[in-house]
């Protein structure tokens, strides 16, 4: 039936007693969601003339869109670069218990394997959107293998790769397939990097610069051919000179393409980064910072011995360390506990510190017309929060999938 | 007329809510006989609708069975611009009270045909039973609604074009920018607002003090519309002392010693709860 007026029956639920994230700041407001979508209260009342069917009393919680981790390798002692008999149940069990941290979307991470992992399990895994089974999968992150051999940190130095041939084929090769590829991390200094930056930016696949020993100079060219992030900030790369900043000048670098920004992913677990180090790249470029968990699959797991990628890792207290060294392999912290350091740390504002968890990270992915923000028409993915931002609820699509 | 001087505006604004709040109350709504309400918009009423709404959060006052018409609304305006009537009233009112919006009527500035428009909002307000209180304000040029000075006093719902007063007073809605105030808008008529069973005009700040002055002490004249209200049996004026300036000093008198009267239709309260 033509109409100009759109006419629906489902439910629409008002979100009332609450402060909610938008425009940059909480505003005491309502927040109106239908079909999994965040509606517009105004347009109903005179286009639909109609009013919420069901009132939820947020009882003056906080709530902001839903937390998106680009970067985490396992957790609950599943590790996402092994080849396990049930790849797809593996990422299942993490995506659902990592609503607990508000986490509503992710990236499951892949560090330097070899290929036959990759081929293996890159088709089990497809993009898809969450709800109660657990958080949504935007694409997998394949932090690796083309990476500098210097800067290894805790990836296998046996499967490191670097582009022979025209860089595509190394991908394909490697890969296997770069279906359901969100992103991938690599050394702009490999040679033939740049082509492979703009193939890859060129298939919308976000190009992440790390583990390298790239210079400022060859950092500014991996951006220039579309290189858009920084995988974990200060952590395997060359530090900060003041000759040569190296990547960490990419932050401040007046060679970034006007009109495009330089995320970079901070693991604020207050272990990987002094807090000093992080307020220097928070105040330097705020709205590029990005958190990240980084979590291992020994996250939410008990202290010991367990297995990441290829190898074999030891956690004690919050610390996971490569077994028998003290090389940081991957944090155990969650999503949440990220937030409250990171604002604790850097002294930021509740606003910016729960952003840096959830619009930059979609603004990164070039998905914030869809999430990582209230706005009218964006999905429902949201989280409540008390003022001192624990997780009280996770919703996606509007449903509650988990409550505290 | 009853003309009710508060102190300042904001106990204008409550005196005003008050007396909406019991009057809405003594009516008795219900599914079969609703409220009907006639609503304006700008600065003055502002504080009224605060007010009205604290009374609904409290659980003092439901709109449930109140059927709203606002008095005007820009033409041309997109609905969802910050500054177009259908966003004040959501903004400032409807967002926050338990109004159906099937009862909520604000006249569309966007439509193809505006004369059909107007016609069928003065149906709307006839088949609702015409209107039992009508709030309005009044313009620096003593204008009710938007009927400009020289608008006929038995006017009905029509398309008008703003008078430059009415343009130049707007312009701080619109980034001070005179072009980007709109130059038509739709309005009820004299005639409309004077067909209500009862009329309340909310006047406060000096720079209405003239008009106030125009519109009760002098005579009844199409260059200063609310005038025409001289001659409406039931209106009460609203104001702060400030609006009184221009007054003479008999009438302040008179109707401040009138005020133990006045008081007597907003004291005591009602509230929904007693009910």
């Amino acid at each position: 039936m033509p109409s100009n007026k759109y006419v629906s029956d489902s439910t629409i639920i008002q979100f009332v007693n609450c402060k909610i994230l938008r425009e940059h700041k909480l505003q005491r407001d309502d927040l109106w969601v239908r079909e999994g979508k965040i509606l517009d209260p105004e347009k109903l009342f005179f286009d639909e003339k109609r009013s919420a069917d069901q009132r939820v009393d947020c009882k003056g919680l906080i709530i902001a869109p839903g937390f998106i981790d680009v970067q985490i390798n396992g957790g609950y002692g599943i590790d996402f670069s092994q080849a396990t008999n049930d790849v797809r149940g593996g990422v299942a069990l993490v995506a659902k218990k990592i609503l607990e941290h508000g986490v509503t979307s992710f990236l499951p991470t892949l560090v330097t394997s070899p290929p036959n992992i990759y081929h293996k399990v890159l088709p089990e895994v497809k993009v898809h959107s969450g709800g109660m089974e657990g958080a949504g999968v935007l694409g997998f992150h394949l932090e690796g293998p083309f990476i500098s051999l210097e800067k290894k940190g805790a990836h296998p130095e046996q499967y490191l790769r670097s582009f022979l041939s025209d860089g595509i084929s190394d991908l394909i090769e490697t890969y296997g397939t770069l279906d359901n590829v969100a992103m991938v991390t690599l050394a702009p200094e490999l040679a033939n990097s740049h082509t492979v930056v703009r193939e890859l930016t060129g298939r919308g696949i976000t190009v992440s610069l790390g583990h390298s020993v790239a210079n400022l100079s060859q950092a500014e060219e991996a951006v220039q051919c579309g290189a858009s992030f920084i995988t974990h900030l200060f952590n395997a790369m060359l530090p900060f000179h003041h000759r040569d900043p190296g990547i960490v000048g990419l932050l401040t670098s007046d060679q970034v393409p006007h009109g495009r920004t330089v995320f970079y992913g901070m693991i604020a677990d207050g272990i990987h980064t002094n807090p000093a180090a992080l307020r220097i790249a928070h105040r330097a470029h705020p709205s590029g910072l990005v958190l990240v968990t980084d979590a291992i699959g020994a996250m939410g797991l008990p202290p010991g011995r367990h297995t990441l990628g290829q190898q074999v890792i030891e956690i004690q207290g919050l610390h996971a360390y490569v077994a028998g060294t003290k090389t940081l392999c991957g944090s155990i912290a969650t999503m949440d506990m990220c937030v409250r350091h990171f604002k604790q740390a850097s002294g930021c504002s509740v606003e910016e510190a729960l952003e840096a968890a959830s619009l930059h990270p979609a603004q990164l992915l070039g998905i914030s017309h869809a999430k990582g923000m209230l706005d009218y028409g964006g999905d429902a993915d949201f989280v409540l929060l008390d003022d001192a931002l624990n997780v009280r609820a996770t919703y996606i699509a509007g449903q509650e999938v988990w409550r505290k | 007329m009853r003309l009710v001087i508060l102190e300042d505006y904001n106990l204008s604004c409550e005196w005003a809510a008050k007396y909406i709040r019991n009057r809405i109350i003594q009516f008795k709504p219900s599914a079969g006989r609703f409220f009907t309400l006639g609503l304006p918009t700008g600065s003055t009423p502002f504080g009224c609708y605060k007010k009205l709404i604290e009374y609904h959060k409290n659980g003092d006052l439901s709109f449930k069975y109140v059927k709203t018409f606002n008095m005007d609304e820009y033409v041309g305006l997109p609905r969802d611009h910050p500054e177009s009537y259908h966003s004040y009233m959501w903004n400032n009112f409807f967002k926050h009270i338990d109004i159906d919006p099937a009862n909520v009527h604000i006249l569309d500035g966007n439509v193809t045909d505006l004369e059909a428009e107007c016609a069928a909002f003065e149906k709307e307000i006839a088949q609702a039973g015409g209107i039992d209180l009508f709030v309005g304000g009044i313009g620096p040029d003593g204008h009710i609604a938007f009927n400009e000075p020289g608008s006929s006093l038995v006017s009905r719902t029509r398309v008008k074009t703003l008078a430059k007063d009415t343009i130049i007073a707007n312009a701080r809605f619109f980034g001070n920018d005179l072009a980007k105030v709109p130059t038509m808008a739709l309005t009820v008529g004299v005639g409309t607002v004077m067909d209500a069973r009862e009329v309340m005009i909310l006047i406060t700040g000096a720079h209405k003090a003239f008009a106030l002055y125009k519109a009760i002490e002098e005579g009844v004249n199409h260059m200063w519309t609310v005038s025409a209200f001289q001659q409406h049996p039931r209106t009460i004026f609203v104001c702060d002392e400030d609006a009184t300036l221009e007054l003479r000093v008999k009438t302040v008198k008179y109707f401040k010693g009138l005020m133990h009267v006045h008081n007597q239709l907003v004291d005591p309260v009602l509230s929904v709860k007693e009910q």
